[in-house]
This record gives structure tokens, sequence and C-alpha cells, in this order.
């Protein structure tokens, strides 16, 4: 029985044998992404998650050549990696980074913005699991309203954090960058093809990909990959491409299933009333009202 | 390919990389022991679809002879295998029982 998305992948495995949570979502798109690029891409992981589950001298996860950036400097570091293994004659290679959301849109954004700037050629991957994980579920700038986290704590008064995501997806457009996306883990297929499209792209390439995280979410490691397809599923994300100035929706759910469902089922979520809950429902309707308005639909 | 236990060597002072740079895909130690739930295949019920090699976001299953065959040295047993794959292929079953 043939796995047409299988099929297209690399066999052999670059990121085994780390120490990420059972269950991780990050570890399952760093890994997806790196089968798509293969041998010859070259990664960087700032402080985060990633990198601290993937080098521990001796144990070191990567098969494909891999470093460890300064948390800032994510894009920075891509840039110099394709400048400078450009200038000693390589061409057959992919500069890749994967940064956490805290690294991405809060401490990185200035060198990925710099870099987008440049249209150096690399491709950047956020991928998103809501908080700065590695140090313990504190809020980045694209933790969710109503999240708790040990720094929005929930209490009688202010139930989580008080302040929506940023869009960091429209934020790399705005740039006129050659591309962008955003993906989910649980539309796997959807990431992957659009990791092999970057890579067929000329300058600079940002994906953005929810990867759910079972410690900080309060979610069992085997629902990762459910609750990634359930936030697209409910209108809290979307699947969709930025090409040439146009905006692309690639997947429009027919009726959006419960959001109060996929919010209830998470431990950050559990202290939200009804109020809270049509707070986070009005917000998604506005966004949608805004995708159907200004996203072409593929 | 992929990365594989190797000799658990002890390093002195001076063998210890400066910079970040040693060899890729070096592993001294396993996985095995944080599993609680252990997922079994059952090769009667496999179809071979790879639903499951996809989705492990520790990559320890693989597909041979068109069967589903994981790698318990690494498996985490957090049951995303056993839970995308419904027809029943895979089971989960306590570690200590
Ligand atoms: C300049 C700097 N500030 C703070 C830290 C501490 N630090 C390491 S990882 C991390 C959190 C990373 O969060 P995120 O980028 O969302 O990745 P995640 O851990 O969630 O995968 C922080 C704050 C650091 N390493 N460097
Ligand atoms: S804390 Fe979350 S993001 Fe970090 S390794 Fe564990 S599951 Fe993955
Ligand atoms: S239980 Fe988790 S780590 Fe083990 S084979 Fe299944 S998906 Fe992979
Ligand atoms: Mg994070």
């Amino acid at each position: 029985m043939a796995n047409s998305t299988a099929e297209r992948l690399s066999r052999d495995e670059f990121f085994y044998g780390h120490k990420a949570c059972a269950g991780c979502g990050g570890a399952l798109a760093v890994r997806a992404a790196l089968k798509e690029l293969g041998q010859n891409a070259v990664s960087v992981l700032p402080a985060g998650c990633m990198s601290a589950v993937g080098f521990n001298f001796p144990q070191l996860c990567f098969s494909n050549n891999s470093i460890i950036s300064t948390f800032a400097g994510t894009a920075s570091m891509l840039t110099g990696i394709e400048a400078g293994l450009r200038a000693r004659g390589y061409s057959d290679f992919t500069a890749v980074g994967f940064a956490g959301d805290g690294g991405t849109a809060d401490i990185g954004i200035q060198a990925l913005s710099g870099a987008i700037d440049r249209n150096d050629n690399i491709i950047y991957i956020c991928y998103d699991n809501e908080a700065y994980m590695n140090t313990g579920i504190q809020k980045s700038g694209l933790t969710p309203f109503g999240a708790r986290t040990t720094t929005t704590p929930a209490g009688a008064n202010i139930h989580g954090n008080l302040r929506p995501k940023k869009n960091m997806f429209e934020i790399a457009a705005a740039h006129d960058i050659p591309y962008a996306a955003t993906a989910s883990i649980g539309y796997l297929p959807d990431f992957i093809r659009k990791v092999g499209k970057a890579a067929q792209i000329r300058g600079t390439k940002y994906i953005h990909v929810i990867a759910p995280c079972p410690t900080g979410w309060g979610i069992a490691p085997d629902e990762t990959v459910e609750i990634a397809k359930e936030v697209v599923d409910c209108g809290l994300w979307y699947l969709a491409e930025y090409e040439n100035g146009e905006f692309t929706l690639n997947h429009r759910p027919k009726d959006f299933s419960s959001v109060e469902a996929y919010l209830k089922r998470q431990g950050r979520f559990k202290h939200l009333d009804l109020s809270d809950i049509k707070t986070v429902i009005e917000a998604r309707d506005r966004k949608w009202a805004f995708i159907e308005k200004n996203f072409s639909y593929s | 390919m992929k990365p594989y236990i190797r000799e658990k060597k002890t390093f002195t002072a001076a063998e210890i990389p400066e910079a970040t740079a040693f060899e890729a895909g070096y592993l001294v130690s396993v996985n095995s022991g944080w599993r609680s739930i252990r997922p079994v295949i059952d090769t009667g019920r496999c179809v071979g679809c790879e639903q499951c090699y996809l989705y492990c976001p520790d990559g320890v299953i693989s597909v041979q002879n068109g069967k589903a065959v994981i790698d318990y040295d690494f498996c985490k047993g957090c049951g995303i295998c056993a839970k995308i794959f419904r027809l029943g292929a895979i089971r989960t079953e306590a570690e200590h029982k």
C-alpha cells in the first residue's frame, strides 16, 4: 500500500535518538523537514528545545551537519552559513533553521527581518509550540489568548494570557518575501510539500508550523498529532501560502469543529469560562472574514 | 543511514572539543527506559501504509518487507503510532507488567 508522502522522503533518519519528550510535535517537524531536504541540509538550531534535546555531547542526534546558534541569531547564522559555503564553491546544499516561537517572534525577529530584507537564500522554519518550553513554559509573542503559562498564570481575576498571538506569517509576508507558508504537524503531508517547495525557490523562505508540546499544553503524549489537526479543523489555525505577492488558502474546513472542545481538552485552557471562549471564537471569525476577503482558495 | 550507538568513551578535558564540533550522529545512550507503554505491531493486520512511520516523532519505525518494525531501543512509547492507525494493527501494552 503506497504512501505518496513517505515515498518522496529520504529513508534515512537525520534526527534520531534525541531526548525530546515522548510525543513532541517539534521533534516530528524537524524530523519530517530533514527527511524532505536530505543529507545536504545544513541545519541551524538556536537555544530552545530542539537544540537542547539534539545536542548533548557526546550524544549528537543529527546525521546531517547541524549547529547551535545564539537564541537571537538563527537567521544571521543561516546567512553566514549560506554565504560561507557558497564562497567555498559549494552549491548543492540547503541552509535551514529550526527556531521556536520565542526564538522567532520575540528575540530572533530582528535577525529574521534582516535576512528577508537581504533576500538570503535560506529556509527558516518556526516550530511553534506557543511558549518558551525549554525554560519551563513562559509566555511568548505566539502564546494564544487565554493560555496558562508560568508567566501568565490563571487566577480568579485574570484568566491566563491576555494578548492574542502575533501574526508571524503575515509579518514575514509583509517583507514581500519570495515564499511564506503556514502548516501544522497534524497535516504532515502539506507541511512536507511546503518544505519541498521552499527548497526549490531562491531567496528567503519562511514556514510557520504548529507543533504541539504535550508537556506545556497539558495533553497526553499520544494526542499531539490529533490536536495539531484539530486546531486547523476548528479554525484557530489555517494552512496558507504567500507567493508573488498573493495569499492562498490551502484548506478550508467545511464546518468548523468545536473551539470549546479543542480548548477544554488541554490543561493550559481548562480555566477558561464561557465569555473567554466567546472572545476566542469572535477572534477566529474576524480572522476568517479577513482570509475570505484577501486570500484566494486553491 | 541514521545516528547509531557508538562506544561510550570517557573524554579527558583536552579531548573535549572547544567548539561545538564533533562527529554527527554519535549516540551513546538509548531511550527505551522512558517507556511506560509499549506499542506492539500485529503483522497480520499491518497493511504497510506507512502512516506510523511518517508520524513517529522519533523516527523509530521502518517498513521492512512491507511490514512496520519498531526499534525498541529508541521508542519512547508516546502512542502516536497506535492512534494514527485506526485499523488496530498497533496496540499498546504496559511496559512493566
Ligand atoms: C540570549 C538568551 N536568552 C535566554 C536564553 C534562555 N533560553 C534558552 S531556551 C529558551 C526558550 C526557548 O523558547 P522557544 O524559542 O519558544 O523554543 P522551545 O524551547 O519552546 O522549543 C530560553 C529563554 C538563552 N539561551 N539565550
Ligand atoms: S517540552 Fe515540549 S517542545 Fe520541549 S521537548 Fe518536551 S514536548 Fe518537545
Ligand atoms: S510509541 Fe511513539 S516513539 Fe514509539 S514507535 Fe510509536 S510513535 Fe514512535
Ligand atoms: Mg516554544
